[in-house]
């Protein structure tokens, strides 16, 4: 039976003793501070902190053992399945952590001299051609620090494009399908268009006539994700490609779901214009818990002109950083890019190959179709659209029966599937799905396990007939209990920070 | 190698061609190609791609390593610079944390019950970055400090309903890049003030007259890029303030142990990099963007990004923390979302709760002090060569300072190819991007420089300027 560790630990605020210290930093030197005297006299009085920061005081011991409990009551993909539709949750090889940790890499300044990282730029300048060769691009851009920040360098390569045409003024809209992930309408909005959702057909593809009619002079592009969020491959990309380019718009190809695809097919070759690649999903980075991921772009040939500054270059015998780019959209943020996360793709890619990479994809699409059908059947579960399709590296089930017929719902089975040691699937996500439970098994589970997730799943079904309270109470076995999301939200309760929090219990005592 | 040679690869548990069949039987398939069948096959793949060929683990470790090796790093020789990703000192602690297995290879907290840990840990680092602030409110984590000026920006003029951000001439020109690229589809307008020539401050004078009731928010930093401490921060608060706009200041969080924090001066949006707090530079990323409001729900509404708040279980017997106030974000409110973020910074936000957690009061002034200390020593030892000046403005400097050349007649271009050679690195060459200073560098000292090596930087700098670039190495050691 699992059970999550669940330490009483306070806040790190309310812990140590006034006076204990945690990290002695290096004193200047005393003929340094001899020479320069009283540092008030350096600071010009009205810029000096007299207050001291309340910042807890503990000693290192003390911040250990409080930090080793939190992580104790974590869960990641190294303790069991993790099954997070479109999040790709597979496992981090431990020799790309190592790699990432050396000195070599994590002393470097990004300004340095070009002639002392030539080994990093040779790195990036490979991972770069490699990730093109994969996604069937010209050329990737590697700065992007998520995928949703590679959306937005898409959609801000869209505008350049439309700008540098003189129709920007025109194009003012972008397409997306009614089950694109929440970044895609966000991130066109960031970028100045206007968002125009195209329904989804009975087979949960981009409905051809709705896409006709959607498309005009004012078409910028369509940001599709292939495989979509049901896990279904866009069975007329060819003519979804044709559609958007002949009324004048670019294809994005949202890079989320590419891991089915790895060395099978590629995006490139479908007519997508612009690509961004999930490092952090597909290239087997690790999350942590909500980042650092990276997300490159890859691009035509017709678009590569406008990529962000500086782009690496190779004469020969030497890489180097290249500003020269006049057309180039400038930057969307400091220096090139997560460099540590991509350190990490490059072993990745190197220890996979080709053939392990396809690998990969086969296996993806294997592990998701095997949960599918080992899920068919259980009680009070569907599987919206088209149910004798092939999923590609994930399926999408409904659990609005069993919510009618018990009154447990997506959120209860997600929060029961916790007692049993295994994550949740993305719940009530795509929006397309009523009680929708999105199931992301990747390559990285063993079949023991993807038993274990199915055998659990079917038994919570039956409890949601038998013992209802049991579920919709649940999870039982975590660090804590159901938790009050409502209380942590409203505006007189509402704590987002330790201060905040000690100012709310002032005002009610 | 070709991995199907050995039957099973190690990330690959499934891979073993007995199970694959299992499989495919319960499936009631006899390949795993029909699963593809509806992928065209004008689009499958026939032919491997260009793509290396795999390795053993030990190959992969011997191969990066070897490439790596050909980088040159702080440990090797003394690298002075920073302008925006800094060497620091990470204790040992922060790296034993984030190397915590159930952190690292966790999700985004989507179910916070079994996620407590890096919830808890995410909250801490909002709740410390506050307490150095002096703010009320902390996301959980922005890119970088450049895409957070560029988010700071869009959020003051939704507030506002203005689009004109005043930010100041001497910022970090990839900073104004990025803040130019994020704003300009909003249709904000940025203009720079410019500064005294005499000391780099803000010219009062530029602010008052370009600052109207159409500025959305001024912006400043401090330290600013060049290193130097704006001082007139009550003044330019005030300003901002009497026209209605929100004040927007950039924070190096290193220096806020003993420089007074903006909080104090009444920012509204603080934003700033604590890459320097528990995070290595690595080539310039991952970085960490702060963003910090203060509490005021027409603010915290505006918010860009992920926000932990604490709470209790529903049955309230015990505190908790969840992700709260998601309608803002991208995966609720789509394109009226405030921001398209979705994976941030997370892990290097607890590497920087440990770090601050680890330095509290004492370890933050005391880390402040030495950097001021060493900062201004080499400043004042570079500055006693002749013909050199150190720095360009008459400031107090923290961190960072300018060197200029012009009077020695050398490029930093030519300096720094000497220092080199000298196995030494010098600062940033800044004359393209400020060409009014001439031939200037920005040099960067931490905590991580030790005297000696200020003093062979200074006295490297002597030789080439007086013309003896070939200082011996012994007499450097």
């Amino acid at each position: 039976m699992f059970k999550q560790a669940s330490w009483d630990e306070p806040v790190i605020f309310s812990r140590g003793r006034k006076g204990r210290r945690g990290h002695i930093p290096p004193k200047a030197e005393q003929e340094i501070r001899q020479a320069l005297g009283d540092l008030n006299s350096l600071l010009p009085k009205n810029m000096q902190r007299t207050s001291r920061p309340r910042l807890p005081e503990l000693s290192e011991v003390e911040v250990m053992r409080h930090f080793l409990r939190l992580s104790e009551m974590n869960y990641g993909v190294d303790s069991g399945l993790y099954p997070l539709g479109s999040c790709t949750m597979k496992y981090n090889p431990k020799i790309n952590e190592l790699l990432a940790s050396l000195p070599s890499l994590n002393m470097l300044n990004p300004y340095q001299d070009e002639s002392t990282v030539q080994g990093i730029l040779e790195i990036l300048y490979r991972l770069e051609r490699w990730l093109a060769e994969i996604t069937g691009t010209h050329e990737v851009c590697l700065q992007p620090a998520a995928g949703a920040h590679g959306e937005l360098l898409g959609t801000l390569l869209m505008r350049a494009h439309h700008k540098l045409n003189g129709d920007y003024e025109k194009r003012s809209e972008i397409i997306v399908p009614d089950s694109a992930h929440g970044t895609n309408p966000a991130s066109a909005a960031m970028a100045g268009f206007n968002v125009v959702v195209v329904p989804s057909d009975d087979d949960g593809c981009v409905s051809l006539g709705a896409l006709k009619a959607a498309v005009s002079e004012r078409t910028a592009g369509l940001m599709l994700t292939n495989p979509n969020t049901l896990g279904i491959f866009e069975k007329n990309i060819d003519e979804i490609a044709r559609i958007v380019h002949e009324a004048g718009g670019l294809l994005y190809y949202d890079g989320a779901n590419l891991n089915p695809l790895l060395c099978k097919a590629r995006p490139g070759d479908m007519g997508f214009d612009i690509v961004h690649i999930n490092i952090h999903k597909t290239f087997s980075t690790p999350h942590g818990g909500g980042g650092p991921g990276a997300g490159p772009v890859g691009v035509t040939e017709e678009l590569a002109k406008f990529l962000p500054i500086p782009r690496i270059g190779f004469n020969g015998t030497r890489y180097c950083l290249d500003y020269d780019k006049p057309h180039s959209i400038g930057k969307i943020r400091g220096f090139y890019g997560n460099i540590a996360v991509l350190l990490r793709a490059y072993a990745y890619i190197l220890s996979l190959g080709n053939e392990g990479l396809k690998e990969v994809a086969e296996v993806s699409v294997l592990n998701a179709n095997y949960l599918m059908k080992k899920l068919q059947g259980a009680k009070g579960l569907t599987l919206p659209y088209n149910s004798v399709r092939p999923r590609k590296h994930e399926c999408v089930f409904s659990a609005k029966l069993l919510k009618s017929e018990t009154g447990v719902s997506a959120l209860n089975i997600a929060k029961r599937l916790l007692d049993f040691g295994l994550h949740a699937p993305t719940i009530y996500f795509p929006l397309i799905v009523e009680e929708a439970l999105m199931i992301e098994p990747t390559e990285t589970f063993e079949k023991e396990e993807l038993d274990r997730f199915t055998e659990n799943m079917h038994k919570i079904c039956e409890e949601a007939y038998t013992t209802p309270e049991t579920v919709l109470q649940a999870p039982h076995n975590t660090a804590v209990s159901k938790l009050d999301e409502v209380k942590a939200s409203h505006p007189r309760t509402m704590a987002l920070s330790w201060r905040m929090h000690l100012k709310k219990n002032a005002q009610k005592t | 190698m070709n991995i199907l040679e050995k039957r099973s690869h190690p990330y690959i548990p499934n891979s073993l061609p007995e199970i694959k069949q299992e499989m495919m039987q319960e499936i009631g398939i006899k390949s795993i190609d029909e699963l593809y069948a509806d992928i065209s096959q004008k689009y499958r793949l026939k032919k491997p791609l260009n793509l290396p060929h795999a390795l053993s683990e030990f190959e992969v470790k011997r191969h990066v390593e070897a490439l790596l090796s050909k980088n040159k790093t702080c440990n090797d020789i003394p690298v002075f610079l920073g302008a925006g990703c800094w060497p620091h000192y990470v204790p040992a602690v922060v790296r034993e944390i984030v190397q915590r297995s159930e952190l690292v290879t966790s999700y985004t907290p989507y179910q916070p019950e079994i996620s407590q840990g890096m919830l808890q840990a995410l909250f801490e680092y909002q709740s410390m970055i506050c307490e150095l602030t002096d703010m009320d409110i902390v996301n959980c984590s922005m890119y970088d400090w450049a895409s957070a000026l560029g988010e700071a920006a869009r959020m003051a003029t939704r507030i506002t309903g203005r689009k004109e951000i005043l930010i100041p001439k001497l910022i970090h020109p990839e900073r104004a890049v990025t803040l130019q690229v994020y704003a300009e589809p909003a249709g904000i307008v940025t203009e720079k003030l410019v500064y005294d020539k005499e000391n780099g401050q803000i010219n009062t004078d530029d602010l008052k007259g370009k600052i109207s009731n159409k500025t959305a928010a001024v912006y400043i930093e401090n330290p600013s890029y060049l290193g130097f401490i704006e001082e007139q921060v009550k003044e330019i608060s005030r300003e901002a303030h009497a026209h209605g706009a929100l004040f927007i200041v950039g924070v190096d969080p290193t220096s806020l142990g003993i420089l007074k924090p903006p909080g104090e001066y009444d920012a509204d949006i603080v934003i700033g990099e604590a890459q320097p707090l528990g995070n290595f530079m690595n080539f310039g990323g991952p970085l960490l963007g702060i963003f910090a409001c203060r509490d005021d729900m027409n603010i915290i509404r505006q918010m860009p990004g992920r926000i932990i708040g604490m709470t209790t279980t529903q049955d309230s017997s015990k505190h908790g923390f969840c992700m709260t106030l998601q309608t803002r974000e991208q995966h609720i409110r789509r394109e009226k979302a405030t921001s398209n973020i979705c994976s941030n910074e997370a892990l290097c936000a607890v590497a920087s709760a440990v770090h601050m957690a680890l330095l509290g009061p004492e370890g933050f002034r005391e880390l402040g002090e030495t950097i001021m200390y060493k900062a201004n020593y080499a400043m004042q030892r570079i500055s006693k060569i002749s013909r050199v000046k150190a720095p360009i403005f008459n400031s107090t400097h923290f961190k960072e300072f300018t060197v200029n050349f012009d009077e020695a007649g050398q490029s930093v271009e030519e300096v720094n190819k000497k220092l080199l050679q000298n196995q030494i690195h010098g600062g940033k060459n800044i004359s393209e991007e400020f060409p009014e200073f001439g031939e200037t560098a920005l040099f960067c000292v931490t905590e991580i420089h030790s005297k000696n090596e200020i003093e062979r930087l200074a006295e490297a700098l002597t030789g080439i300027l007086e013309g003896k670039s070939d200082v011996q190495a012994s007499k450097l050691g």
